[in-house]
């Protein structure tokens, strides 16, 4: 009966959501309120969908470049050879965490330009730590009689790593690259004060024009998605953790 | 048959393990005993190279260990730990098949012999190869980590404190086990313990290790009735000693002529529980039984009693 409830309200939510982008003059009446001067409710300088496909494309291609480094740099200072590593790795990738996005779009745009590039390298850099060190947790918090069993069994390095020890670290790697995702849904929006599209133009031209009904249907938006995402990577990794009996 | 010679291995200068020398014969369970830190365990892992000696050869069949790359060593000697060291992610069926797959055997040939080692620890195939390890209880689990180490039919298994993990009853259950499983493969087993109460039923020999040297290699009675230094006779106890020795033999070594009255007990039964079957029942005698049913004659509690210490003329 629970579960039917939270399914339920997940649906409405995501069916909700996707009415909005799609028909987003349905629910101009109820943003109307929020307008002065007979303000436009509904953002009407490009189309709401395409703005959240491209904010969604950025994301995804800075969390993947962020798991691809963050999930390597971790595999390779857990091994033997790269133990000295560890400390070099966890500098730079704090650093990474520490530097605010916007300081990093300013520097970008100088080199790289105006546009999509500097927001995916402030959302990789961003976005690197949580999943660097939730592989880190992952892999050396694994069962010692684990390893030693596969060992004992005669596997190589390699498939000890791709067989045993990714495996049993994917839920708490999964749980870093959700962290990371998140992080970067709501950080691209700042990608627009660099032209990139993102939501963050809705959110922006409302600040301009000042039309609290774009601030919030581009801050909503943002946050439904990023929401949803939460919680459908959430019960992934409950599914994986569960099957292994945690 | 393993031939260990002259084997050392020191950490940062520490020896852990001594010069030892110890031949192993096919076919047999040699048992090592000692304290924690004796270095029993440092011992068995230089045997499949889980640990690289610091000096010395182990030798199987013949072949020098490190002829082969280690992993390849160790997929044709089998390992069982404490604590089984089940893969969580794997099915129970997928456990077992560990070692054939690495070893590329066909599909179909795994999955009969995935099949045949559940049968053989009495786990219904059907019902348990698709179960995951923390479905099952801990005795279950245990098991399955034993035939995951003979899967790929091993002609040694090396077994690291196995039983360490389970309650006395179940832990007796799986010695006895062990035992079965021993004769019907003919596997040559090493098993590391520090409980001598396991090492004496289950050993054909029995090293006692200390301080990194094996102070005694020898058949259980003898480790019992001529303990080689105080420290083996510290690891025996004296106070267990008779009853101990006589768990080596069986009823129908001493049985006698003779009737007695009561129910009886039956020849393969080992003598230290004919003597508690007497005391507790308060008779003199026993009237033993072979396993056909006929009677074989009868012990008496002045014959065992004769029979316990060890200037008796046990064998030895």
């Amino acid at each position: 009966m629970k579960l039917w409830w939270s399914l339920g309200l997940r649906i409405i939510v995501f069916g909700l959501l996707l009415a909005f982008l799609l028909q987003p003059y349905w629910f101009a009446p109820l943003l109307k309120p929020l307008t002065q001067n007979n303000a436009p409710a509904i953002y009407n300088q490009g189309s709401l969908l395409s703005l959240t496909l491209s904010h969604l494309q950025i994301v995804l291609i800075a969390t993947v470049a962020a798991t691809v480094l963050g999930v390597t740099l971790a595999i390779l200072v857990t091994r033997k050879f790269g133990a000295e590593f560890l400390a070099l790795s966890r500098s730079l990738v704090n650093i990474g965490q520490t530097f605010p996005p916007v300081a990093v779009l300013a520097l970008a745009v100088p080199a790289v330009g105006f546009g999509e590039k500097p927001t995916l390298i402030a959302l990789f850099l961003y976005g690197l730590l949580p999943i660097f060190e939730n592989t880190l947790t992952g892999l050396t918090t694994l069962q010692p009689s684990v390893i030693e069993a596969a060992r004992g069994a005669g596997m190589t390095g390699w498939q000890r790593l791709l067989k045993v020890e990714l495996p049993l670290a994917f839920p708490v790697i999964l749980g870093g690259i959700r962290l990371s995702m998140v992080i970067s849904l709501a950080t691209a929006t700042i990608g627009s004060t660099v032209a990139a599209k993102t939501l963050g133009e809705v959110i922006i031209a409302g600040l301009l024009s000042n039309n609290l009904a774009f601030v919030l249907q581009g801050g909503l938006i943002v946050a439904v998605l990023a929401v949803l995402i939460y919680d459908s990577l959430s019960a992934l990794e409950r599914l994986m953790a569960r099957r292994m009996g945690a | 048959m393993i031939e260990i010679d002259t084997l050392c291995k020191s950490y940062d200068g520490v020896e852990v393990v001594r010069d030892v020398t110890l031949t192993i014969q096919p076919r047999t369970i040699t048992v090592i005993v000692g304290t924690s830190g004796s270095g029993k365990t440092t011992l068995l892992r230089m045997i499949n190279r889980l640990v690289e000696p610091t000096s010395g050869t182990i030798k199987l069949d013949g072949e020098d260990n490190r002829s082969l790359p280690g992993y390849e060593l160790r997929r044709r000697i089998g390992y069982a730990i404490q604590g089984h060291g089940l893969f969580p992610h794997r099915t129970v069926g997928q456990n077992i098949a560990t070692v054939p797959s690495l070893l590329g055997w066909s599909k179909a040939r795994i999955t009969a012999r995935v099949n045949e080692l559940l049968t053989l620890f009495q786990l219904d195939p059907a019902a348990f190869a698709p179960r995951f390890p923390h479905e099952l209880s801990g005795g279950q689990q245990q098991r399955v980590g034993v035939a995951r180490a003979l899967a790929a039919e091993p002609n040694v298994l090396l077994m690291d404190e196995p039983f360490g993990a389970l309650d006395p009853i179940i832990r007796a259950k799986a010695q006895d086990d062990l035992k079965a499983i021993q004769k019907h493969f003919g596997t040559t087993i090493l098993l590391v313990t520090h409980d001598m109460e396991e090492a004496i039923r289950l050993a054909d020999m029995i090293a006692v290790m200390d301080k990194g040297c094996v102070v005694q290699f020898a058949p259980p009675s003898e480790i019992l009735t001529k303990p080689a230094t105080d420290f083996v006779a510290t690891l025996i106890g004296t106070s267990d000693r008779p009853f101990r020795l006589m768990s080596l033999a069986k009823v129908g070594d001493a049985v006698e002529p003779g009737s007695a009255n009561g129910l009886a007990i039956a020849a393969s039964m080992n003598q230290r529980d004919a003597l508690a079957e007497l005391l507790w029942s308060g008779r003199q005698a026993l009237p033993v039984t072979a396993a056909d049913g006929r009677v074989l004659g009868r012990i008496t509690l002045e014959g065992l009693t004769a029979r316990a210490g060890h200037s008796s003329g046990h064998p030895a």
